[in-house]
């Protein structure tokens, strides 16, 4: 985003970087019809996985994310599956998914522990207790090491899906 | 991992389901939960599957069963995994 101001710098995380292998984990996996436990080494068994972080469901990063993911068809790609993960719980990923019209999947993971493992928390200002991931997209292989990563360095920002595109063109 | 051969669909915080629930845990089965919403013209999944849109319902994929109201599925479970089933198999 061009601004003609300064935007908040985060501060430098361990985050995992291409050529690492990727923590695995556990959550309810949200689709249309219904929710459970997925983990992330069983979808990347399957194929490829592009996992995207982003803000708590109704946030605008989040609306603007899948408006994107939708419109570059991204879910109709059989070399990959795009995959989404925020702090919201199940039922509001199922309202976003009727709301932007996609069927998609993510992932529920209000204590933000996946973002603690991915070393890609972002404490949010002014609403005390709440962390949630930065914006980060991650392009896995089938044994969930990193093709492409790319972690927001400022607040807000937005992944370049230009890159993410050619990315998984790579796979 | 290989997945369980039961596969229950359930609504948090459904007594009904609950009472499903304990019996999967009594007669220590493996199982996958799938969740579904509230709303009943939400849950085509569960309709696909036994052609109502009432939970709980479940999948035995070890004996092909597919069925829903915990009254049968209670009864179904003691009659396959339960002390009446002991000794048959």
């Amino acid at each position: 985003m061009d601004l003609p101001f300064e935007v908040v710098d985060l501060p430098e995380t361990d985050h995992p970087e291409v050529g690492d292998r990727v923590p695995d984990f556990e959550r309810p996996l949200v689709g249309t019809e219904f929710w459970e436990d997925v983990s992330l080494s069983t979808l990347t068994d399957e194929s490829p996985v592009v996992l995207l972080f982003h803000s708590m469901d109704g946030a605008f990063p989040a609306t603007y994310v899948w408006n994107e993911v939708r419109d570059r068809g991204w879910l109709d790609r059989d070399d990959c599956q795009v995959i989404g993960l925020s702090i919201s719980s199940p039922y509001e990923h199922a309202d976003l998914l009727e709301d932007r019209g996609v069927d998609a999947r993510l992932y529920s993971d209000p204590a933000n522990g996946v973002a603690e493992q991915f070393d890609i928390v972002n404490d949010l200002d002014g609403m005390a207790g709440i962390s949630e991931p930065r914006p980060a997209v991650f392009v896995l292989d089938g044994e969930r090491v990193v093709q492409y990563a790319w972690v927001a360095e400022e607040w807000p920002d937005f992944p370049d899906y230009e890159d993410v595109e050619a990315a998984m063109d790579d796979l | 991992m290989s997945d369980p051969a039961i596969t229950l669909y359930r609504l948090q915080a459904c007594p009904f389901c609950e009472r499903v629930v304990r019996r999967l845990e009594a007669y220590d089965l493996d199982y996958r939960s799938r969740f579904v919403e509230p709303m009943h013209s939400d849950r085509d999944a569960v309709a696909r599957l036994t052609g109502k849109r009432s939970v709980p319902a479940i999948v035995d994929g070890s004996t092909g069963v597919t069925m829903s109201e915990s009254g049968n599925i209670v009864e179904y479970l003691e009659a396959t995994y339960g002390e009446r089933s002991k000794g048959g198999a």
